[in-house]
């Protein structure tokens, strides 16, 4: 149960496709193997006990992952949009370790102890003329493969531990070998610090799908990457999706479309109603696939498929409608259970944390212990609901629950009903300090320059649809709200430069 | 009789096949091509195919007892097809998901 195991048996079964790169003289899947095995072989020699990493994508991604595999060390990708103190001190949380960088910046990690720099040319440099040892990884699982960071939105990052076993077993419970057709390419443009990057090399290495890379994504490259290289699928956050609909919607009746692209998939953040919306209007011949997963579950856990939107987009059943917000049905190989505070199982309909359970969950971070409860149950401290037929609706982060006169309102089902009101680009709702109230709910919304909503009018909106205690108190209007550069709304931030809307007091 | 687990691998006796252990737990009578099979990395013995067991196993294909208690992944194919007992696993046909990654 090695991650390297799921490259062996892709070198072994389709060795000639190319695994990563250009059509023509991309890297093949036995080449990926030799660099992989033939890189194990130095990172095991600089006697380290981590591989970590602070470079864009590239195809050093892949042969430095597997190669640490190989070694039997954790790959820790890191975020390097972080600051060089802030990147020095997760690299020292992993020291020591061999740390590849982006030859642009060779020199950001200079006098950090044991961090062990190398450019990622340094590192590639002669690695083909090498051969690969024999193989000889661990084979129990048991070890850890990779530590993700999480973003640390609420405060110091923690270090997601996912094993062998956790990565391996979510590859083959959701992935066909060879799956892929030869002519099938996959565009990656997460970067490799998200799991959704991560879990985008191994699927596809094992499916035997082509991956090209976008080290940095902008929509405009975006779409050229997809007509130049004929991508026929790719996965991305939501923030990239807007972009890339407004890119399209720009282009207009005379742009060419994306006729090779036969798969969308997105995650890792709530998408705007609007987006997907016109994204289907768009992509008329695109299947869509809207995944939920956390970095703690090795990636996806629910997915809603390609069948799953049409039906939602073409029923005028609210209920059935309202499933093109959500996540899906759990994978075969997970379960999910929804309960309350008591840690009561909730049945259908109600709402309570998501609790989920299955081979790939890790639930576990570097120097604490398992998070898991006995039974293997894992509490995602994400809240949600399932609906009658199963579906998994997803409201938010239990942390971002605002407590107004002791009743719970979620963010999430008050931002759902803003983001349907024309006029309304984008919503998110936070609670502010109130003295009487304990918090109250104010509405961040950015206006469409066309025809911008009223903040009136937007309440009275909410008031009609939702119970009454879920009206905004304020509504505020911003140019655009604060994301994290892999989509995720930036609550604090928000928090803080609008604290001047509460009335100070501390609850 | 071999000791069943997660991440176990073993090899055949009559092919080249190879397999990984995705699902099952506890001693077992796992065979290939009718011998049994023997732990990865151990000693092999030489058998003789049994031409009730030898449809032979595809690279990448799980393979399952009829009460899907152990599920078995074949990490090399070979000529021989894996029973337990003189009883042959099936192939598990798996519904494919949509890529999510």
């Amino acid at each position: 149960m090695n991650l390297m195991m799921l490259l062996e048996m892709a070198a072994e079964g389709f060795g000639s496709r190319v695994a990563i790169g250009p059509r023509e003289d991309g890297i093949t899947y036995r080449q990926l193997y030799e660099l992989a095995g033939s890189a194990s072989r130095r990172l095991r020699d600089a006697g380290v006990q981590h591989v970590a990493m602070a470079d864009v994508s590239s195809e050093a991604l892949p042969i430095t992952l597997f190669g640490a595999a190989w070694a039997g060390l954790p790959f820790v990708p890191l975020n390097y949009r972080l600051t060089d103190e802030e990147l020095a001190a997760l690299a020292s949380r992993v020291a020591p370790a061999v740390t590849v960088l982006d030859p642009e910046a060779p020199d950001r990690l200079e006098g950090v102890s044991g961090a062990g720099p190398i450019s990622r040319q340094d590192l590639l440099a002669g690695l083909k003329s090498e051969s690969a040892p024999e193989p000889d990884w661990e084979q129990s699982g048991d070890s850890a493969a990779i530590l993700l960071f999480t973003s640390g939105t609420t405060g110091r990052p923690k270090a997601a531990v996912l094993r062998h076993r956790h990565l391996v077993s979510y590859v083959l419970g959701s992935v066909e070998f060879m799956g892929a057709d030869e002519e099938e390419t996959a565009l990656v443009s997460v970067p490799p610090y998200h799991i959704a990057g991560m879990a985008a090399i191994l699927s596809n290495v094992y499916a035997g799908r082509r991956i090209v890379q976008l080290p940095t994504f902008e929509a405009a490259a975006w779409v050229d990457v997809v007509r130049r290289e004929s991508v026929t699928s790719a996965m991305v956050v939501p923030t990239m999706l807007t972009r890339i609909v407004d890119h399209l919607d720009a282009e207009g009746s005379g742009g060419l479309g994306l006729p090779t692209l036969q798969a969308l998939s997105y995650g890792g953040g709530k998408m705007p109603r609007p987006t997907i919306e016109r994204a289907l209007g768009l992509l008329e011949h695109t299947s869509f696939v809207n995944a939920y997963g956390l970095t703690e579950t090795s990636s996806t856990v629910a997915l809603l498929g390609p069948e799953d939107h049409r039906i939602a987009l073409a029923s005028d059943n609210p209920e059935v409608r309202s499933r093109l917000g959500s996540a899906g049905r759990p994978l075969p190989t997970i379960e999910v259970s929804i309960r309350n505070e008591d840690g009561a199982e909730m049945p259908a309909g109600e709402p309570g944390e998501i609790w989920v359970r299955g081979e790939q969950v890790s639930g576990e971070y570097h120097g604490l212990s398992s998070q898991l409860a006995d039974d293997g149950w894992f509490p995602t401290h994400d809240g949600g609901q399932l609906d009658a037929e199963g579906f998994l609706h997803v409201t938010g982060r239990i942390d971002d629950v605002i407590v107004k006169g002791g009743q719970n309102v979620s963010p999430g089902e008050i931002e759902e009903v803003l983001l349907g009101v024309p006029g309304v680009m984008d919503a998110a709702v936070i609670g502010l300090p109130d003295r009487q109230w304990g918090e109250r709910i104010v509405a961040v919304v950015v206006p469409s320059i066309q025809a911008p909503p009223d903040a009136e009018e937007l309440r009275n909106t909410v008031r009609g649809i939702l119970r009454s205690n879920r009206t905004p108190d304020h509504v505020e209007f911003l140019d655009e709200l604060p994301y994290n550069e892999t989509g995720k709304l930036l609550r604090r931030v928000l928090r803080t430069n609008l604290a001047h809307l509460g009335d100070g007091s501390t609850s | 009789m071999v000791i069943l687990k997660p991440g176990a691998r073993f090899t055949s006796n009559t092919c080249d096949g190879e397999v990984i252990i995705v699902k099952g737990v506890g001693e077992a009578d796992l065979r290939c091509g009718g011998v049994p099979m023997s732990p990865a990395g151990g000693e092999t013995v030489t058998g003789e195919l049994s031409p009730e067991a030898s449809g032979g196993t595809q690279m990448g294909k799980r393979y399952a007892d009829t009460e899907d208690s152990i599920e078995i992944l074949c990490t090399k194919p070979g000529e021989g097809s894996l029973g337990l007992g003189n009883a042959l696993l099936d192939l598990k046909e798996a519904k494919p998901l949509p890529a999510s990654d």
